[in-house]
């Protein structure tokens, strides 16, 4: 038999090494032409597509818990907090109406003084999905696609303030990255006195670090942190963070800030997606 | 011939889809340090206990899709799982009569190897991660080895007798 060698020292497995070879030069290659060029997004939309229905059913569980959480809320304690929202609902719609004629005065200020009108894009709201996602980063994953318009950079926020931004828009999912992952950074502004810096994660959900910030600047603990807009990917005027701690050491150039997050970036479940002017269309394809 | 090696395929086919499932799961923010690495363990077992069909090609392919699923770098999980299962399918039958202590002193330093080639691959492109990251881990994932080998081998066997 033609095969009797390989019957006869089973340990040996045909060409494993050079096999093993071919496989470990290809991955260096993958991760070259994914982290340098950023080429393979086709080849990720179609895995992760792939991927896709192990993701349905692992978040399946936590989607009955919250589904079966909600039916066997009592009569009552529904009553509750259908009064709640109904008053959160009113304070809301008068505080619209109020924004309204800002926003229209705001307009005309703007006119007079010939500047950009600024446009508020389109918010839609989309649900994370309870999927971890990569063990070394604050990465969380939406269960919207590109399908549903969702393009790589989109920004996120939350009731309370900026979440994060979209890293990668798959077809029916996508990757998020939160403010407070380690290589996130975002240009904000103190909203009390318009200075500008740039708040840098930590890798914890609560702290949020100010690096840049010259020992004598005008900064307290208590100051709200807004979008700046200047980086391009959020539109201005969002809350980031608030001021926690101002260290001051007198013979170093930069003052130690920390702020915590405004969104309580750990808990959330369900986050708003937001499409600027330029990507109104809902194209992902620039 | 073909169908009962069909037959064998399909357990594993499901244990690596739970893998994938358990690799994806949400846990507390305490203990997700603490994920022992399934798909390696699973993909370790396979290899040592049928080589011949599951060696680093399915290897390598498995670990491109778990680098889109957890958004990793594209190779990074398929290059650590690739040199893993080499070394796994070269000493297969070495490993096959390891005494317990001895195979997971061996399974304690495939893991960690895996941990360090995901360590070196992040490094090279400026991903940090803490330290506790990469080494829980490995340290859970030895010592559950010996429950889920011998869950495996028990699921195996039985598949084996029924076919």
């Amino acid at each position: 038999m033609v095969s009797s060698q390989s019957n006869r020292n089973p340990a040996r497995i045909p060409a494993l090494g050079f096999r093993a070879l071919a496989l470990v030069v290809l991955s260096i290659l993958l991760m070259w032409l994914d982290h340098r060029e950023n080429h393979l997004d086709a080849v990720r939309r179609t895995i992760g597509a792939a991927v896709y229905p192990i993701q349905i059913i692992v978040d399946t569980p936590a989607r009955i818990w919250s589904w079966a959480k909600e039916i066997s809320t009592g009569n009552n304690q529904l009553q509750l907090e259908n009064s709640r929202l109904r008053t959160e609902a009113l304070i809301t719609r008068g505080r619209t109406q109020e924004l309204a004629a800002l926003k229209a005065e705001n307009d005309r200020l703007r006119a007079m003084l010939d500047a950009r009108e600024q446009v508020r894009g389109e918010v839609r709201v989309a649900e994370i999905m309870a999927v971890d996602a990569n063990p070394y980063r604050h990465n969380i994953v939406l269960g919207v696609g590109s399908t549903d318009g969702v393009y790589d950079g989109q920004a996120i926020v939350d009731a309370s303030g900026v979440v994060g931004q979209v890293i990668e828009a798959g077809l029916h999912t996508s990757q998020a990255i939160l403010i407070s992952d380690p290589d996130h950074t975002l240009p904000v502004v103190v909203n009390r006195n318009g200075l500008r810096t740039v708040v840098f994660g930590t890798g914890e959900y609560n702290r949020l670090d100010l690096p840049f910030l010259a020992n004598n600047a005008d900064i307290r603990p208590g100051d709200l942190l807004v979008t700046s807009g200047l980086g391009g990917a959020f539109p201005s005027g969002y809350p980031v963070a608030v001021v926690e701690t101002v260290t001051r050491v007198p013979q170093e150039p930069f003052a130690d800030v920390t702020a915590v997050p405004a969104a309580a970036l750990d808990q959330v479940r369900e986050v708003m997606l937001i499409w600027t002017s330029a990507h109104e269309d809902g194209d992902t394809d620039e | 011939m073909s169908n009962s090696r069909a037959h064998q395929n399909v357990p594993v086919l499901i244990t690596i889809l739970v893998a994938f499932m358990l690799m994806i799961m949400p846990l507390p923010g305490g203990i997700e340090s603490f994920r022992p690495d399934w798909l390696a363990l699973m993909l370790i077992f396979w290899a040592m206990t049928v080589p011949r069909s599951y060696s680093v090609g399915i290897a390598w392919l498995l670990g491109i899709v778990l680098d889109v699923a957890q958004g990793t770098m594209l190779g990074q999980h398929a290059l650590a799982l690739c040199v893993i299962i080499y070394i796994t399918v070269k000493f297969h039958l070495l490993m096959r009569v390891f005494p317990l202590s001895q195979l997971a002193a061996t399974v304690f330093a495939l893991l960690a190897l895996y941990q360090f080639l995901l360590f070196w691959t992040n490094g090279v492109a400026g991903v940090s991660a803490s330290a506790v990251d990469y080494w829980g881990p490995v340290v859970t994932g030895t010592l559950i080895w010996p429950i889920l080998s011998m869950f495996l081998s028990g699921m195996r066997y039985r598949v084996q007798s029924r076919g």
